[in-house]
């Protein structure tokens, strides 16, 4: 995972429809889900899933990029529970395709979301408050400069005398170092730019504008619907089958 | 008409701290007034800044006495009237696209969205920022991204503008193109302008009236330029003010250069030239922003290794001794001789064994700062060398007092004033005695005061024999005390000859 | 006799976030994101052992729940565990996590968990307990959303271990070493801003 903050897909398909249409999708799949572990409904929504891939143009190297983990996670929380548990091997497999089928719509949801599109979503549809979701974005900008930082703050040490050497335990202390310093170089920043915002008026209790509209088209309501219902069937399915289990704590 | 700026007996104190910032502060600015605010570190000019633009909020910030009024009302009560401009552009940009930022404050105001836009492109046109709109903030010069700035700000026409030392973190290109879109913005306006610079040059034309500050007081002296200049010169500049007048005094060698310590051999960033710093010599890197001074510094340093080429220590115990054997200053501390070199290729040298030979200090003394006191800093290194403690417990004092730091001892590195840790990152760089000394950008956000103790310093330390590499764009630093100039132009080593020399002039060996 | 007007003060200014209580909070937010991505670069151990290896996992799960930590010692203010979990997490979903939502999900519960704790002490005690408790609580918060994602079917004897290894590691992850990192962040002066940087005793 490379610090990037382009979102690959973005200027793609998915990339047209609103971000809060696409989380409440990715949502509801999360939550459709969760109550049950059975391999019907896993499998349908799985299925589903994948057969409309082709359907959003996504090029099949930027998903694998971002979710080549997720069959191998799968395996190893299938071994765990292959060795722990005494559940039968349908449920196993189904806890594995869930794990599978419930990643994926989010990956695609931030892979083809810009941070700024998000922001705008969460404020003008989801009504989050706009100091909170642009004081965050305004953070989330500062992510470049971070990372340049702390490679600067490691040279530092090296300069200083300071590296990890063969010892684990001298890494960890130098991490830990690392740490410390990028705190203080992130925070320092952070009180500029919180000053730099508020002499631009951003603390004002009277409310704001936006200079980017996010509109809801018919294809949102579209998404969220068709979601819906396809998670709403596959539990149907499941329970029409007898398979429908669910498995809480 | 109201006036831009009333103080009467107006008083500051920041929350953590026990006397006032600024007292019984009496000032009238009025409107198209361009007053020039001066003082030395510490006389609360930043402060007054900050409350005028409504950022200081008491009680919790702070306690106020007296009464600051911007365009007849309490300060920041009349939202966009004034607009303040930040000393670190990098870190007063909100948006990550260049459109965006410029609507940032428009959006505040709750300004239409139909209005936005084309005021976002009217501003940036005249700023002279011509990217698109969706130009990533980060990949801008600094002194575009203080144009931004500008053009956020300009976007809400304010009648008072605050420029807080807006050159003082810029190269001279980005500080030339600032001062030009200061002038053109505010000149062409009927607004006032308080300005607080280091750099007086350059924007004295600008102004019409000087104000100076007396610290934890209120208005030292105040009337036309020429007079403040003129009557109160020599006491600015002691405080740190670069005064205009005659430029720093060239501080040469007393002898020749020594062997050369390290040699850089077909790096790719200095296209095949063969660089080499020398023992008794400065080597002043130069050139504009992404030319690959940085990159050429660090691969000095055994700080980066090189795609391409080879960089080779050749200093250390066992080599000949080809210069002329130099009777040792007090400025030396070392007192055996130089330890051997590790066998390895030099980008690879363990850490312990590189900072007996090589000391670097990076542009921001921050990024090095490993322990919670001043006196554990000046130790770290001695101690990673393995040096007997009585002799890191010597090395230490002796630091303390060379570079005047024996009474922060026990403070926080972190709580030290700009001028104080670069002293600090200096002499940690030196706790090691190393042949080689490398240094990214010493006099960044330097005052005059600090300019001249760090031109000082170098100086000793090249005539006790170091080898010193400076990277810098200072262009009289250069010229105060660069032995010999390497100029970077995209990538490639324009010249590596004598400081000041024409570019085509044949490098001198 | 405190007044009821001086309470309702205490409260507003207690309970509304400045501009640096958000920028701040979602800086160690975005710092967080930063220093999970170099601690992958540094073991090499890229979400496949994370994700394949339950052990793996538990050990490695302070480093997650530690930004939720820190910004309710430094905001010291309602919601500060909370929202500044909740950004890391989502700042891990900008970056690319292949978990998607679901690590938003573990955000939530991530926060809420050590907010409830700290809600307990009334947002007045910021001690080292307190703060060992709420990594905890974070830790057993983000084991039993494993358990219900994932090892629902495990023996009860698994289940329990699990949640006590994962809280025992997040307690001294999140919650030990993150209370001595705000504390030398006081002393750098950089916390100035806030109730946690100020010279007073600390609490």
């Amino acid at each position: 995972m490379t610090l990037v903050l382009a979102a690959p897909l973005a200027a793609g398909r998915l990339g047209r429809f609103n971000p809060a249409a696409k989380l409440a999708a990715a949502a509801i799949v999360m939550v459709g889900l969760l109550v049950t572990a059975d391999l019907v409904t896993a499998g349908i929504v799985l299925g589903a899933e994948l057969a409309a891939l082709p359907l959003a143009r996504v090029r099949p190297g930027e998903l694998a990029r971002r979710a080549w983990p997720l069959p191998v996670a799968a395996a190893g929380v299938a071994l765990a529970n292959l060795v722990a548990s005494s559940a039968p091997g349908t449920t196993t497999a189904a806890i594995s395709i869930r794990l599978i089928a419930i990643a994926l719509p989010g990956v695609l949801v931030f892979a083809s979301t810009d941070a700024v599109d998000l922001a705008d979503a969460l404020v003008q549809q989801v009504r989050v408050p706009p100091r909170f979701a642009y004081g965050a974005l305004a953070a989330f900008r500062l992510l470049p400069m971070l990372a340049a930082e702390w490679e600067t703050i490691g040279r530092a040490r090296r300069a200083r005398g300071i590296d990890a050497g063969r010892s684990p335990l001298r890494a960890a202390a130098l991490f830990g170092s690392r740490v410390y310093a990028l705190l203080v170089a992130a925070i320092r920043t952070g009180t500029r730019l919180a000053a730099a915002m508020d002499a631009r008026g951003f603390d004002s209790r009277s409310p704001r504008s936006c200079a980017r509209r996010q509109v809801v088209r018919a294809h949102d309501w579209l998404l969220v619907a068709a979601t819906a219902a396809v998670v709403a069937g596959a539990n149907l399915t499941a329970v029409a089958v007898g398979a429908w289990h669910p498995l809480l704590l | 008409m109201a006036r831009a700026i009333e103080a009467a007996g107006w008083g500051w104190r920041h929350s953590d701290r026990r006397r006032f910032a600024l007292r019984h502060l009496d000032l009238t600015v009025e409107e198209g007034e361009r007053v020039l605010l001066l003082g030395a570190s510490g006389a609360g000019k930043s402060t007054l800044l900050k409350a005028l633009a409504g950022v200081l909020r008491a009680p919790e910030a702070g306690d106020e006495e007296g009464d600051l009024l911007v365009g007849g009302h309490p300060a920041g009560d009349l939202p966009g009237y004034a607009g303040l401009v930040f000393q670190d552009p990098s870190s007063a940009i909100v948006m990550g696209r260049l459109g965006d930022d410029v609507a940032f404050g428009m959006e505040n105001r709750a300004v239409p969205l139909e209005r936005i836009w084309p005021r976002v492109l009217e501003v940036l046109e005249l700023v002279g920022l011509r990217y698109p709109l969706d130009h990533r903030t980060d990949r801008l010069s600094g002194g575009e991204q203080q144009r931004l700035a500008i053009a956020g700000l300009l976007a809400l026409s304010p009648r008072l503008w605050l420029l807080d030392e807006p050159t003082a973190n810029l190269d001279p290109e980005g500080a030339a193109m600032v001062r030009e879109t200061i002038a053109e913005v505010v000149g062409r306006s009927n607004a006032a302008m308080l300005l607080v610079e280091h750099r007086v040059t350059g924007l004295a034309e600008l102004v019409d009236r000087v104000v100076v500050l007396e610290p934890a007081g209120g208005v030292l002296a105040d009337g036309p330029p020429e007079e403040i200049f003129g009557r109160l010169g020599p006491r600015l500049r002691a405080e740190g003010v670069w005064v205009p007048g005659p430029r720093p005094a060239r501080l040469a060698p007393p002898r020749a250069p020594g062997r050369a310590v390290v040699a850089a051999e077909r790096l790719s960033v200095v296209d095949g030239v063969d660089l080499a710093a020398h023992e008794g010599q400065v080597l002043a890197v130069t050139g504009s922003n992404g030319s690959g001074k940085t990159t050429l510094a660090l691969a000095l340093a055994s700080l980066l290794a090189p795609t391409s080429g080879e960089v080779r220590f050749l200093g250390g115990a066992g080599q000949p001794a080809s210069g002329p054997a130099a009777p040792r200053s007090a400025a030396t501390l070392r007192p055996g001789a130089r330890p051997p070199c590790p066998a390895a290729p030099y980008p690879t040298w363990p850490a312990r064994e590189l900072v007996r030979h090589v000391g670097t200090v990076f542009q921001q003394p921050e990024q090095q700062f490993v322990t919670s006191s001043v006196a554990a800093e000046l130790a770290v290194g001695p101690r990673r060398c393995g040096m007997p403690e009585p002799e890191v417990a010597r090395r230490t004092a002796e630091l303390l007092e060379r570079l005047a730091l024996t009474h922060l001892a026990d403070a926080n590195p972190f709580t030290l004033s700009g001028g104080e840790q670069r002293r600090l990152s200096v002499a940690t760089a030196l706790a090691t005695d190393p042949e080689l000394l490398v240094l990214d950008e010493p006099t960044f956000g330097q005052d005059a005061r600090g300019w001249d103790e760090l031109a000082a310093l170098l100086a000793a330390q090249r005539d006790a024999g170091r080898a010193i590499v400076t990277v810098t764009h200072d262009g009289e630093l250069v010229a105060a005390l660069a032995d010999r100039e390497a100029k970077l132009e995209g990538g490639r080593i324009a010249a590596a000859c004598a400081p000041g020399a024409p570019a085509e002039a044949a490098p001198v060996p | 006799m405190v007044t009821t007007e001086v309470r309702r003060r205490r409260h507003r200014a207690l309970v509304r976030w400045r501009t640096v209580d958000i920028v701040v909070a979602s800086v160690i937010a975005v710092t967080g994101g930063v220093v999970f991505w170099a601690w992958d670069q540094l073991w090499n151990t890229t979400q496949v052992a994370f994700a394949a290896f339950p052990p793996g996992q538990a050990v490695m799960y302070g480093i997650w729940l530690a930004p939720g930590l820190v910004g309710a010692l430094v905001i010291r203010r309602p919601g500060a565990a909370l929202y500044t979990e909740l950004v890391a997490s989502i700042v891990e979903a900008l970056l690319g996590s292949s978990w998607g939502l679901s690590v938003v999900l573990y955000g939530l519960a991530q926060g809420l968990a050590p907010e409830i704790v700290f809600a307990a002490f009334a947002y007045r005690s910021w001690r080292l307990p307190v703060a060992l408790l709420g990594g905890a609580a974070a830790g057993a918060a983000a084991a039993g959303l494993d358990l219900h994602y994932y090892y629902a079917a495990w023996q009860t004897g698994w289940k329990v271990s699990y949640v006590v290894i994962v809280a025992a590691s997040a307690m001294l992850v999140a919650g030990l070493c993150g209370w001595y990192l705000v504390r030398a962040l006081a002393k750098t002066g950089v916390l100035q801003p806030f109730a946690s940087g100020r010279r007073s005793p600390s609490v």
